[in-house]
């Protein structure tokens, strides 16, 4: 029997051509499905040749553009670090009655459809909404602006710190916390000291996805958003505005810059996955008995 | 203050529990009740109309519909994919394993637009396949490619701890005592994959449901033809008709939830098939 | 630091962890809460360190050299509290480990860099792990981690050592060597050490006094000769060593096994009570004849000698297995065989009848 790289042993060894097929199979789905696609908006976005791609950053929209969605991203992901950083405190090292309904509440966002989570801020904040009228009172202004396109992003990226760390401090436990309560330290110190070292690589893995997320988000700030260029058009937004102006270039040249994000954030995201487990496996050794004195 | 509490716990529970419930309500919570609330207080009649109107009802079959398709289309090729990447020893292996994540990492709108790159009448494949007949965009069967790429990594990232999990002794078990390769994997295997099946392919279903960025380039939204639902909703949004808007969105949103709670159930009833966590 | 315990209780929902514990703990001695899982010895620990509360009772009381400590917090306390895993720090060097209690101080009462640097090298010398300061605990053995969680908890000068079953995770050899070590270090160090162990070898050998407890409750407390010689119920005889128990019945103040007859303590246990009589195997003798004293007659199924001692298994007529602990000269005179008919005899008996107390 061969092992795989659990060291889990593989039952039977299927035949040789059975074998072949499927990982055929397997490379030319994922080709064909994920791989051409990112090569493709490469492609077009060098089509007119490396000048007219540079030449697609100079538009005002376009740098307008980049400053929204990193003022988007800027805004939400800090926030829904410290949300997540205090829901899993909550979660992992107390016990209460409705943690399970909690935890569910907290994943909602991922199962709603984008442009249902930008609806929701219409009927909250726009003109038609509950707090649309009272908040253009004092001159606030949060749909078709930049307040709702960062409460937008805010809602579809809120679970992803949360339900990195969540798991992470349930299964890393409170040992370590109540050593260093036994020892005189107080909770923040306990949790800067002790519990943040910890889950640091964790942190980092739900920073990265919900950076990705916020950065890329299309449906939720399309719908709270006037659409107007270089008013409150982030970055997927500006593409969507270019492509339908048939300024295909301009739009993969936009575009790249985000598959490119993209790719950096895969790559953390491998590399962060074999550092988090290689955490959890050297915790694992540390219970087993030793040898010598 | 003598006060005796009969539990003792580390510090910090109020102000974590505190923030954390006063950041979900606002974001979360209230939001969401505020569509409840409209679609709630819509005249029903009203309602009734909007969700049943001709052109609803073409979108709503259109996206479950294509979403189903997508979703069976990865539970097949996903479990292949699975199985290449925790069973076999190839090179690339590992390359393969990270780029499932892609349609997670890639914004919708990226892929949208590369999508109509390749499939559309212009495109890379679809200029091929056009004077066959086959048309890869501007169809529901571009929509069922848009899906089925946002869908893939669910099924895929389902499948990978349930087959890592399986131990190799039941299969050897099972060939000791004279069966082939082929009965052994449908009768031992396919069944303990089950529910890992079944989730992957609701997940996935269910986040076709809502998919928006990638699908609204390639559909070309013909209303009746191409319209997938949350770009009617858009639609409604555009035309001001916020309740009309509300109203599909409820309905979305209620389905959406039904296929989660689907979920749970069906994670519930594999625990109790197998009596096991 | 002296610690008075007074009617404390503590309950998990319906389940009873400590039911109604009273205990006094003198100043500088090391004590050993010992009994088998269950018996509510690390909810104790956990109760007088304060990382539990006892059940709210105005009886109820935990006293510091006489102050009661209900609200203080186990921050405040000033207990060193080793736990069974470690719970080392996984970030942190060793160095660091053990000067984490000191730097968490507040201002105020934090000593300079200096003064923590000289305590924690002093501490490194104590557990004999100098050198050790820059290694992380996943580079150290199970031993050396048990050590530098020791250090750790003692660089706050603590006022009590409380250690939750320290050395549970460690091989036999290594568990023995660190017993002795840590008798040799409290010995030198005085504090007031709380050990909670299962293993009774180790709370007899190392420990002022032994607290025996089971289900929730205290069987008795007494230094190790004494619980051992002088066993207060069925529990501690049973729970302490290898004991032979024979089943038989009271008659006109004596307890009656066969011939035997085991006089009581106290004569007015009514006859026909069920007698449980407990034998140590090296308070029995064996002999060829019966002799003039009253024996039961027995087999022997197994000789053991690999040991200080002979263990020799035997079985009664009554088909009740015993075994019984001879100097190796005695088996040599006895020459004994396996299936040997031969004749076994209590020379010390301890009687203990069901629902009575003697």
């Amino acid at each position: 029997m061969s092992t795989n790289t659990k060291g889990i042993k593989i039952g039977q060894q299927d035949p040789t051509w059975v074998r072949f097929l499927v990982i055929s199979i397997s490379i030319a789905f994922v080709a064909l499905m994920l791989v051409l696609p990112l090569g493709v908006v490469f492609w077009e976005a060098f089509r007119k040749g490396v000048s007219a791609y540079l030449d697609s950053f100079q538009d005002r929209n376009a740098i307008r553009a980049i400053y929204m969605t990193c003022l988007a991203a800027g805004i939400a992901v800090p926030l829904n670090l410290v949300f997540g950083i205090a829901a899993s405190w909550a979660i992992a090292k107390f016990n209460f009655r409705g943690k399970s309904l909690l935890i569910a509440l907290i994943d909602l966002p991922f199962a709603i459809s984008p442009v249902i989570s930008g609806l929701v801020y219409i009927l909250v904040f726009g003109m038609q909404g509950w707090l649309g009228k009272w908040l253009e009172g004092y001159g606030i202004q949060v749909i078709f602006a930049v307040p709702g396109i960062v409460l937008a992003t805010i809602f579809v990226t809120f679970p992803f710190v949360a339900r990195e760390l969540i798991p992470l401090m349930q299964e890393q436990g409170s040992e370590e916390e109540w050593a260093a309560i036994s020892l005189g330290a107080n909770g923040w110190q306990t949790f800067w000291r002790v519990t943040l070292p910890n889950i640091k690589w964790g942190v980092l893995y739900g920073v990265l996805l919900c950076n990705a997320r916020a950065m890329g988000e299309f449906g939720a700030v399309s719908v709270v958003s006037s659409n107007i260029r270089g008013g409150t058009n982030t970055l997927p937004l500006h593409i969507d505005a270019l492509y339908n102006d048939y300024n295909s270039v301009a739009a993969f040249a936009m575009a790249s810059i985000l598959a490119l994000l993209g790719v950096i954030t895969l790559i953390g995201k491998t590399l962060l996955e074999r550092k988090l487990q290689q955490e959890t496996s050297s915790s694992l050794e540390s219970s087993t008995t030793e040898e010598s004195k | 203050m003598m006060k005796k509490r009969s539990t003792v716990s580390l510090p910090g529970f109020r102000i974590t529990m505190g923030y954390t419930l006063l950041y979900l309500s606002l974001i979360v919570l209230i939001p969401l009740a505020a569509l409840f609330l409209k679609a709630a207080t819509m005249d029903g009649a009203e309602f009734y109309a909007t969700i049943t109107s001709k052109r609803v009802l073409a979108a709503y079959r259109l996206t479950f519909g294509a979403s189903f398709i997508a979703a069976c289309i990865n539970t097949v090729f996903g479990a292949v994919v699975a199985w290449s990447i925790v069973r076999y020893r190839f090179a690339g292996r590992q390359l393969l394993d990270a780029i499932i994540d892609l349609p997670f990492a890639m914004p919708t709108a990226v892929s949208g637009i590369a999508l109509m790159a390749i499939y559309g009448p212009n495109g890379l494949i679809g200029k091929h396949l056009l004077p066959y007949g086959i048309k890869t965009a501007i169809s529901p069967l571009g929509i069922v490619i848009a899906l089925t790429f946002i869908g893939l990594p669910f099924v895929v990232r389902t499948l990978q701890p349930a087959l890592e999990e399986l131990d190799g002794e039941a299969e050897q078990a099972a060939a000791s005592l004279g069966a082939s390769r082929w009965q052994t994997f449908w009768r031992i295997i396919v069944p303990s994959l089950l529910p890992s099946l079944l989730t992957g392919f609701t997940l996935a279903f269910a986040r076709a449901l809502g998919e928006y960025g990638s699908v609204v380039f390639v559909a070309g939204n013909l209303p009746m033809k191409t319209e997938i639902a949350s770009l009617l909703i858009i639609s409604k949004l555009d035309d001001a008709d916020v309740p009309g808007a509300s109203a599909i969105a409820a309905v979305m949103l209620v389905a959406t939830l039904l296929i989660l709670l689907s979920v749970q159930g069906i994670q519930w009833w594999s625990q109790r098939r197998t009596g096991r966590a | 630091m002296s610690i008075e315990i007074k009617n404390i209780s503590k309950s998990f929902g319906s389940f009873s962890a400590l039911n109604n514990i009273s205990l006094k703990i003198e100043n500088g001695e090391l004590i050993s809460l010992l009994g088998p899982s269950g018996s509510g010895k690390t909810t104790l620990l956990r109760v007088i360190a304060g990382m539990e509360s006892p059940d709210p009772n105005p009886d109820s009381h935990v006293l510091f050299f006489g102050e009661d400590v209900a609200n203080k917090p186990v921050g405040d306390r000033k207990v060193g509290f080793v736990f069974q895993h470690y719970a080392l720090f996984k970030h942190m060097s060793v160095f660091e480990n053990i000067a984490f209690g000191l730097r968490v101080r507040p201002r105020s009462q934090r000593p300079s860099e200096n003064a923590i640097r000289d305590k924690v090298h002093s501490l490194l010398s104590l557990i004999q792990l100098e050198g050790f300061g820059s290694r992380f605990p996943k580079q150290l053995s199970g031993g050396q981690r048990q050590r530098v969680a020791l250090a750790r908890a003692l660089a706050i000068e603590p006022q009590v050592l409380l250690l939750d079953e320290p050395f549970g995770a460690l091989d036999a050899k290594v568990r023995k060597g660190l017993r002795d070590w840590l008798r040799g270090l409290h010995d030198e160090l005085n504090t007031t050490t709380i050990l909670v162990t299962h293993d009774q070898e180790e709370a007899l050998e190392v420990s002022d006094r032994v607290v025996v407890m089971n289900q929730a409750k205290i069987e008795q407390v007494g230094a190790p000769a004494d619980v051992f010689h002088h066993p207060a119920s069925e529990f501690v005889i049973d729970f302490l060593g290898n004991v032979n128990v024979f089943h038989g019945r009271i008659n006109q103040g004596q307890a009656v096994l066969d011939t035997i007859r085991v006089g009581l303590s106290d004569p007015n246990v009514p006859d026909g009570e069920q007698a449980n009589v407990y034998v140590r195997p090296n308070d029995m003798s064996i002999a060829r004849n019966s002799m003039s004293q009253a024996s039961m007659a027995a087999k022997v199924t197994r000789i053991n000698r690999a040991g200080v001692q002979a263990k020799i298994n035997l079985i009664l007529d009554n088909q009740e297995e015993i075994r019984v602990d001879i100097t190796m000269e005695q088996l040599l005179e006895l020459d004994l065989q396996l299936d040997d008919a031969v004749f076994v005899h209590p020379n010390k008996a301890r009687v203990f009848v069901p629902d009575y107390t003697i």
